[in-house]
């Protein structure tokens, strides 16, 4: 191992001290002079919009329903009360189309309620918790996953996970092939703005739009390369809506 | 400071020669860029406030780099204290290094790569090769010019220059457990790759990665993908590296909210990418158990000092400007002789591995200046300004290899140029002047006289000087549109060089149909 690559070693410190110093030479400071950077960035300009759909102008729900569809995501809206038969034929019709044997992995925290009937709709399928750990090959033989979200955002048909209580570690929602995700109506923001501010910057975040997909081969979309090919929305509405 | 030359490769004006003669390059490229044009405009088309986020992107980036040695100490302190541990690299060779010893430190011979333009400029897969270690490129364009043993020509699309019927007998020739009736449909390829992957993914135990952004603030990293394989490479192996340029950072995490709008769409000109992955240190129970910042200068701090050429590196790699731009279109990525191509590459190149070569003097002539590329630059970056100036160096370092050029007058002449150029009355003023000049071609306009001018014959004895127009564009505009504008305060159109938030979006001259 040369010096320079052992971190905390006279190299790697040597390195550190050559960069910061060049950067310093080529920008014409000084260490530890004098300048107000909080000050300067406050002062950059942003006059760009905080929301290019105004919530109390437009249905962000709706908008956010047909920017995820726009990305072949499957999406649907139900009430809140008719959400659990939701999950459970969503999950049955996946299971008859994933064969004998299909098992879907579930996070812990999960509402205790979303999976209430899904014995009713396939006898015999099998939900699998997380704890202890499933590990990569056992997440790759299962036949989906079911999470709720941290937040989505309309105007770019997003849903944002923070690995918190219902939505798992990320390998969970990453390996399986089909990702059934639910999102409350209250769940959806408007735009970036107000998005990126409701998450922790310390938490792992994984912003999903649409099924995996590629554009290397003549530039032509195609959905389903190594995440989840199939991305199902339950969107639950409001139960007055219903 | 280093960027591997590509071995044998010809200066740019030789380079292109021979990809104009390969009439399937020239299809490849005319049909992937013509239909990422139409459906980058839209996706920008859609944002009213398009300018307002390109000058608040500029600005946050401009900010960031006068006061990088700032930020670069915030955010080594806040990846430290998340658990991740930071490593700076004055060069490539250190870079690479690093990565090897710590892949070695992780017992294995084998990392799952995620696409990562800064280890392309490393030459990171070689000099691991040369220690016994094999990466795996896991993005299915990376892995199509690894399994075809070429080079990418591409910052975002590394294998444009292939069609689907190429990929798919690189696939049939060197995948082994590609099925056997794979046929050039891209879906079939891109199932092909994915299963081809998937243990790999599995099994990997060292992930390597690059980052679209380092946030001082939080420490956190923020990689943009679209297949998953991104997700699997940062996710699964249980030790993590990723080689992030200097120039990557951002102030704060509500910086996000101007390059998560601006990036997606003059990138892949969608709303947003598939996957976006940020993470912070080391998350118990989630992901790798060991988190390794590699933090590149590689020339970067070269570029940082020069006042005009600086402004490359606020380049967030999204490749708009090659696909707008008239010469990449005819010629690829190729001739450009490095990671960087287009336009970009033409400022960005020279300047992170210097001047001395005979090709890294020719790249900042590798464009016609049309400015169709500064039209399309999320972060405003003004190309043509740069490439004007890069000439001048060039010419400079000539005359000091040689101590005396072949152009006397050429030097000058582009520093009058560049000058010219950042005025606006001084460039109305110099084309008043040329088209008054018009005499001096006489009734035929025979320029056959300038090929016996006194210094310039070196210049004019392979090139026709042009008979000035009669009228410039915007003396013509001033007179036809006196309502709006008068000679004194002209339309803020200029010739070949627009400025961020004048020139007509969306439909700007690289947009629109070439």
């Amino acid at each position: 191992m040369s010096d320079w690559a052992r971190p905390g070693s006279p190299g790697a410190a040597v390195s550190r001290e050559r960069v910061l110093g060049r950067v310093r030479a080529a920008i014409g400071r000084a260490q530890g002079a004098e300048r107000d950077v909080a000050a300067e960035y406050a002062a950059l300009p942003r006059g760009y919009l905080r929301a290019h759909h105004d919530p109390a102008e437009h249905d962000i729900v709706a908008l956010f329903a047909e920017r995820a569809a726009d990305y072949r995501a499957v999406v649907e809206s139900v009430t809140t009360a008719a959400l659990p038969a939701a999950i459970a034929r969503v999950i049955a019709d996946r299971a008859r189309a994933g064969g004998t044997g299909a098992w879907f992995a579930v996070p812990a925290g999960l509402p205790p309620g979303w999976l209430s009937r899904v014995a009713d709709g396939t006898p015999g399928v099998r939900l699998a918790g997380d704890d202890p750990p499933l590990s990569a090959l056992e997440l790759d033989s299962c036949a989906g996953v079911v999470t709720g979200c941290a937040l989505a955002i309309a105007e770019t048909g997003t849903i944002v996970l923070d690995h918190g209580p219902g939505q798992g570690r990320r390998a969970l929602t990453l390996v399986p092939d089909f990702h059934l995700v639910v999102v409350r109506h209250d769940q959806v923001a408007a735009d970036l703005p107000d998005a990126l501010a409701g998450l922790d910057p310390a938490l792992p975040q994984t912003l999903i739009s649409g099924p995996s997909a590629t554009s290397d081969i003549e530039l032509v979309r195609v959905e389903g390369v190594h995440g989840p090919r199939t991305l199902h929305v339950l969107i639950a509405t409001a139960d007055c809506q219903g | 400071m280093s960027m591997p030359t590509y071995l044998g490769m010809p200066a740019f004006p030789e380079a292109a020669a021979e990809a104009l003669a390969n009439p399937q390059l020239r299809r490849n490229l005319a049909h992937a860029t013509g239909t990422i044009r139409t459906k980058r405009a839209a996706a920008v088309a859609e944002l009213t406030d398009w300018d307002e986020l390109r000058a608040a992107a500029k600005a946050i980036k401009d900010h960031t780099l006068a006061n990088l040695d700032h930020y670069l100490l915030q955010l080594e302190e806040k990846v430290t204290a998340a658990g991740g541990q930071v490593h700076w690299a004055d060069g490539a060779a250190e870079a690479n290094a690093i990565v090897a010893s710590l892949t070695r430190a992780a017992g294995t011979d084998t990392v799952v790569k995620v696409k990562s333009m800064a280890t392309q400029e490393t030459g990171l897969n070689e000099a691991l090769a040369a220690e016994g270690i094999t990466a795996i490129e896991t993005d299915l364009a990376e892995l199509i010019v690894q399994l075809g043993r070429d080079r990418p020509s591409h910052i975002l699309v590394p294998a444009i220059h292939r069609n689907r019927a190429e990929i798919r007998e690189i696939f049939r020739r060197e995948m082994p457990d590609a099925p056997a009736g794979l046929t050039d449909d891209p879906a079939e390829l891109a199932a092909a790759a994915r299963s081809h992957l998937r243990r790999a993914f599995l099994s990997a135990t060292v992930g390597v990665s690059g980052a679209n952004f380092a946030i001082a603030e939080t420490g956190s990293l923020v990689v943009l993908e679209s297949e998953g394989n991104g997700r699997m490479c940062l996710t699964l192996p249980e030790t993590l590296i990723s080689v992030v340029g200097i120039e990557k950072l951002l102030p704060s995490w509500r910086d996000l909210e101007v390059f998560l709008a601006l990036l997606p769409r003059s990138s892949t000109a969608e709303r947003m990418n598939p996957y976006i992955s940020t993470w912070t240190g080391v998350r118990p129970g989630d992901g790798p158990r060991a988190f390794h910042l590699v933090l590149l200068d590689n020339g970067r701090t070269t570029a940082l000092a020069d006042k005009i050429g600086r402004q490359a590196l606020r380049c967030i790699k999204c490749s708009a400007c090659l696909n707008v731009c008239p010469v990449y279109e005819r010629v690829g990525g190729h001739a450009y002789g490095s990671p960087y191509p287009g336009p970009i590459g033409a400022i960005l190149t020279p300047q992170l591995r210097g001047m001395s070569s005979a090709a890294d003097q020719a790249l900042p002539y590798a464009s016609t200046l049309c400015g169709a590329c500064y039209d399309v630059c999320p972060v405003a970056i003004n190309i043509p300004e740069a490439l004007v100036h890069l000439r001048s160096l060039a010419v400079d370092s000539r005359r000091h290899a040689r101590f005396q050029t072949d152009f006397p007058a050429e030097r000058l002449a582009l520093g009058a140029v560049a000058w010219t150029l950042r005025g606006r009355r001084r460039l109305a003023f110099a084309q008043r002047a040329a088209s008054a000049s018009r005499k001096l071609f006489g009734a035929s306009g025979s320029a056959a006289w300038t090929r016996r001018l006194p210094l310039l014959g070196g210049w004019t004895r392979t090139r026709n000087l042009p008979v000035p127009p009669p009228e410039s564009f915007r003396a013509w505009w001033a007179r036809t549109r006196q309502d709006d504008a008068s000679p004194d305060s002209p339309p803020e159109i200029a010739p070949g060089l627009p400025s961020p938030g004048t020139a007509p979006r969306q439909t700007g001259s690289g947009t629109a149909d070439e």
